[in-house]
Formats: C-alpha cells, sequence, structure tokens
C-alpha cells in the first residue's frame, strides 16, 4: 500500500517537472518572439528620426548616397545656411513668432478650461445636460464644417493676419477636450475639502482658487503639455490666418522653405527640421509622464 | 443647491457658452447656410438652392475621385491603425523588462505626429533613393516609386499614419492594465486557452475603449490635411487629394466659399452617419462594466 503510494508520487513529479519544463520553455520562446517583435518595430519607430538627426549634419551629396545615419564629414552647414532662410528674417523670428502664438494660446486654455471644468463638475444649474451634451458633441465635431464661416468671422473683425484667431477660440475654452479631460480628473476627487472651506466662509472663487486648482495641477499640466504640442505642431491655423512672413510661425516658415530651396538644398531643409521638432521633444522627454497619463485618463474614464 | 449656486455654475460656464455660440454654433449654422450659396469674397452671398450640391454630386469629377480616395483612406487607415495598436498594447501588456522604455519610444512619433517636419521627413524616407528603397532593396525587393505612382501615392500617407499607432496604443495599454486579473486566474482554472481568455474576457472589456479609438481616429483620418498637403500635394494624379484638401483649395485659394462650404457639408454629413452608424451598432458589441443590459 505505501509502495503503490510512493511510486505514484514519484511518477506524478517527473510528470509535473515534465510539464513545468515544457512550459518554461513555452514562456521562454514566447518572451523572444515578443521581444523580436518589440525591438523590430522600435526600430521603425526610431531609426526614421535617428536618421533625420544624422543627415541633417550631412552635406548634401551624403544624403542619399547611403542608408546610414553618421555622417562621413559632419557640417553644420545646413543649419548655419537653414537659419538664415530665403527671406530677410532669420528662424529665429520664426521661432519667435511660435512662442507669441503658444504661450498666451496655453495660458487662455489653462484659465478658461479650469473654469468650465469647475463650473461641469461641482455645480448644478439648468440646462446642464445639454450643455455637458454640447461638450462632447464639439468633441466630435470636425473643425472643417465650421473653419469657413470663422474665417469669414475673423474677416469682419479684422483679425486677419494676426494671432487672434489663434488665440481667442481657446481663451473660450474652445477645445473641448481639455474640458473634459479636466472634468473627469475633478469628478475622481474627493470634494470633502472644498465643501469644508465652504462652511468656513470661503467663497466659490477662492476654493477654485485655493483648493481645487493646486489639486488638479497634475492634470492642468497635461493640457497645458498638449496644448503646446498641438499648437506647436499646426499647421492649418497660420495657414489661413498668417500671410505675412514676419508673422510666420516655424510651421509656415518650414514650408516656404521647401518651396524655395528643396530642388538641391537638402541638409539646409533637414537641419530646419530638426530644429522645429526640437522643442516639443525636449518638453516631452522631461514631462512625458503627464501626457501618457493624460491621454490614459482622457481615454479610458471617458 | 441655493439660487446663486445656479447663477454660479452658469458663471462659470460663461467663457465655454460664449465660445460655443460665437465660435461653434454660429459659424456651424453659417456654413450649411453659405453651402446654398454663391459667394467669393466679393460681393454678398447669393441664394442658389441646391446648385452647389447638384454640381458636386452630378458635374463634378474631381469631387467624385477625392470622396472615393478619402472613403478609400479612412477604411484603409483607421482598422489598420486600431489593429497594430491594440496588437502592440497587447504584446506590452506581458511582464516585460523595459516596458516604460518601448512605450516611450512608440509614443514619440504621435508626439511629433502632425508637424511639418515629419512629414518633410517623409518625403525623405520615400524619395525614389531614399532609405526606404535602399531597405528594399537590401532584402532583395525591387525599388518602389513611391510618390510617382498613384497607385502607391496614398498608400505612404497611410504609412505615415500607422508610424503614428502610439496615441491608440496608450489608451488600449491603459485599459489592458485595468483589467481585473482574478478575471485571467479564473479563466486559467477553467482551462480556457490563450485566444479563448483573449476573445472572451480581454475583447469584451476593453470593447469600450476600442469605440473610443475607432471614433477619434476616423474622424481625424477625414480631416487629414498635412500629409497630403506636404508630401505629394495631392498628386500624382489627384491620387491623394483627399477632401480637406479640396475644401481648402476651393475655399481658399478660389474664393469660392459656397461651393466650399457644400463640400463640407459633404464630408460633414459622411462623418456624421458613420458616428451614429458607430453610436448605433455600438449596444450591440460595446461592454460596459456594471451595465444590466448585457
Amino acid at each position: 500500500m505505501a509502495d503503490h503510494v510512493i511510486t505514484t508520487n514519484l511518477a506524478d513529479d517527473s510528470e509535473a517537472a515534465r510539464i513545468l519544463q515544457a512550459q518554461r520553455r513555452r514562456h521562454i520562446i514566447g518572451a523572444t518572439i515578443r521581444y523580436g517583435i518589440l525591438f523590430a518595430v522600435g526600430l521603425i519607430m526610431l531609426y526614421p528620426l535617428i536618421w533625420l538627426v544624422g543627415a541633417s549634419f550631412k552635406t548634401n551629396s551624403e544624403i542619399f548616397a547611403g542608408p546610414g545615419f553618421i555622417p562621413d564629414s559632419p557640417t553644420i552647414a545646413g543649419y548655419v545656411q537653414g537659419w538664415q532662410t530665403s527671406t530677410p528674417y532669420t528662424f529665429g523670428r520664426f521661432f519667435w513668432n511660435t512662442f507669441l502664438i503658444v504661450i498666451p494660446k496655453i495660458i487662455g486654455t489653462a484659465i478658461s478650461c479650469t473654469a468650465v471644468a469647475y463650473g461641469f463638475a461641482r455645480f448644478d444649474f439648468p440646462g446642464k445636460k445639454i450643455l455637458f451634451a454640447s461638450l462632447i458633441a464639439t468633441l466630435l465635431l470636425p473643425n472643417v464644417v465650421t473653419r469657413i464661416p470663422q474665417y469669414l468671422l475673423f474677416r469682419d473683425l479684422g483679425w486677419l493676419d494676426s494671432f487672434l484667431p489663434l488665440w481667442v477660440p481657446s481663451a473660450f475654452a474652445g477645445d473641448a477636450f481639455f474640458v473634459f479631460m479636466l472634468v473627469q480628473f475633478l469628478r475622481a476627487i474627493p470634494r470633502d475639502m472644498e465643501e469644508a472651506a465652504r462652511v468656513d466662509g470661503a467663497s466659490t472663487w477662492q476654493v477654485l482658487v485655493f483648493i481645487v486648482v493646486p489639486l488638479l495641477t497634475p492634470a492642468l499640466i497635461s493640457v497645458c503639455l498638449f496644448q503646446f504640442m498641438w499648437t506647436m505642431n499646426d499647421f492649418l491655423g497660420p495657414l489661413i490666418y498668417i500671410s505675412s512672413v514676419d508673422k510666420f510661425p516655424v510651421s509656415l516658415a518650414l514650408k516656404l522653405s521647401i518651396d524655395t530651396t528643396e530642388a538641391f538644398e537638402w541638409n539646409r531643409i533637414l537641419a530646419m527640421s530638426v530644429l522645429t521638432i526640437l522643442p516639443a521633444l525636449t518638453v516631452f522627454f522631461v514631462a512625458q509622464k503627464y501626457f501618457i497619463e493624460g491621454i490614459s485618463a482622457g481615454g479610458v474614464k471617458g | 443647491m441655493s439660487g446663486d449656486h445656479r447663477f454660479l455654475g452658469l458663471l462659470y460656464l460663461s467663457p465655454y457658452i460664449i465660445g460655443l455660440l460665437v465660435f461653434t454654433a454660429l459659424p456651424f449654422l453659417a456654413s450649411f447656410y453659405l453651402s446654398f450659396t454663391d459667394y467669393n469674397l466679393m460681393s454678398t452671398p447669393t441664394f442658389v438652392g441646391i446648385a452647389n450640391y447638384a454640381k458636386l454630386l452630378t458635374a463634378d469629377r474631381t469631387f467624385k475621385k477625392s470622396l472615393s480616395i478619402t472613403l478609400f483612406y479612412v477604411f484603409t487607415t483607421v482598422p489598420l491603425k486600431l489593429a497594430f495598436a491594440l496588437f502592440i498594447a497587447v504584446i506590452l501588456n506581458y511582464k516585460l523588462k523595459f516596458i516604460n522604455f518601448f512605450r516611450t519610444a512608440f509614443y514619440v512619433p504621435s508626439i511629433l505626429g502632425g508637424s511639418i517636419a515629419i512629414a518633410v521627413m517623409w518625403r525623405y524616407l520615400f524619395a525614389d533613393v531614399g532609405i526606404v528603397n535602399m531597405a528594399l532593396q537590401g532584402i532583395g525587393f525591387e525599388p518602389v516609386n513611391w510618390f510617382g505612382d498613384p497607385t502607391n501615392a496614398l498608400f505612404t500617407i497611410t504609412l505615415l499614419r500607422l508610424w503614428q499607432f502610439g496615441s491608440a496604443m496608450v489608451i488600449f495599454l491603459a485599459a489592458l492594465q485595468s483589467i481585473d486579473k482574478s478575471l485571467y486566474e479564473a479563466a486559467s482554472i477553467d482551462g480556457a486557452g490563450k485566444f479563448a481568455t483573449f476573445w472572451h474576457i480581454t475583447m469584451p472589456l476593453i470593447t469600450p475603449v476600442i469605440f473610443f479609438n475607432l471614433i477619434m481616429q476616423m474622424v481625424q483620418a477625414f480631416q487629414e490635411f498635412n500629409g497630403p498637403y506636404i508630401i505629394t500635394q495631392g498628386g500624382p494624379l489627384k491620387s491623394t487629394y483627399l477632401l480637406p484638401l479640396y475644401i481648402y483649395e476651393a475655399a481658399f485659394k478660389r474664393f469660392d466659399m459656397g461651393y466650399a462650404s457644400a463640400i463640407a457639408w459633404v464630408l460633414f454629413a459622411i462623418i456624421m452617419v458613420l458616428t451614429l452608424i458607430a453610436f448605433w451598432s455600438s449596444r450591440h458589441w460595446v461592454y460596459y462594466a456594471g451595465d444590466k443590459r448585457s
């Protein structure tokens, strides 16, 4: 009887060991395949950017000479000549213009979206449901359908060829995505502190500034960062509204350099392309957790 | 709560309400009206009834071509992008080392997204003597005429947007990571295989984000402008002349505001119908946890 028990146990053990080993082998194969795919995709994702940076330091004759990214005889000629542009202005001017568009737009967005999100998340009022539905509708509304009358409106206001058409809609909480994101964030914050402050006699405005805004800071940073990226990348807005070269942001200036010099001066174009993505890239690497959190929160909780 | 509270809520919303009326609702209605007019900025708009739509749908061959390639572009780019984003998110959801590194690497192209610099880079990569063709030759294929051949040009734009699968992937990954692990343990005890587990547990639980990504990516793809404008200028032979390009040129090059508004409304109607279909069908395939209906 006892013998029998021992032998079956032994058989079980070797069987279990065999299964375990097979599992381990399958696990290793699976992991290898997964890492293989990730590395291959990572290479496809990053190599073009690495190539772009490398090629911007190449001479024009070398750019299309081989697939490598390391220049044979590195030169900053592309940067020096590209920076000068074919206009009376340097790229410094175009970066300054971009800055002049981006900063007021971010400030207007942050203030208006915070106030509106606070209103949605903390108050009851007639028409709230309809207004919140309108927010979702705006989120889905393609800009293409409002662009032409907006242009006519700004023309009648005398705002063409100024930065106002790019600033003002954002200052009126025009980017529904951000309001939505902040409302979702606010709804997840307990109201205890705010209610205590109200009992102590604080006004709703004081509650907003001294209690809600500090709690909301991580989400607000995400909002500012996304607005920074989107405005840096925006091309169609400036293309429609800005016509004088002295007011061009970098996106329009880059398009202008393509039109005027691309036939042969490739390294200038590549060098200026690198410079125009550098601010966005730097900000992303410094603050990437806010991007990942922001986009995850907007998508998952919605 | 009290009466002044009701007033206060609306006060905090006032920037939004003003913005909604002035910059969204009013232009929305104005654009609908303009689509029934002839308006070239010089004179006042003249009402022409359905003439713009009649011309669009019967006589305008550019519009027909542009519409069909736009639909083709959206129906290829969006499913490919979502499938790829989900595939990579599922791989990243295994407990792997360097997951943060990969997530960042895959997300960087999305951040630089629609920038002009990246579109410029794409032109160089896919040039006849660019590194894509060098790579193809390296593994024994013929080089491809990416921009010169009407059958390939649109695909390079699709590839550019596929390269930016990162933001959809981050959303998928966050959803996958929020799935309760005990569900997988239960499935494993019941002897469910990997594919059965994925199909019957993972997929239903992430349908809300699939739905969200589908709508967002679709609305975005229908409005693709920077890619074709910079990379191919709509060519060759109008093979990348997506509707937003046509609208832009009609409105801001030819200043034919009435006609451009009519094109915009056709595009809007298509997006709206597809969005409504998605919403209507969602009750059959989107699963919301805690929802008693399903």
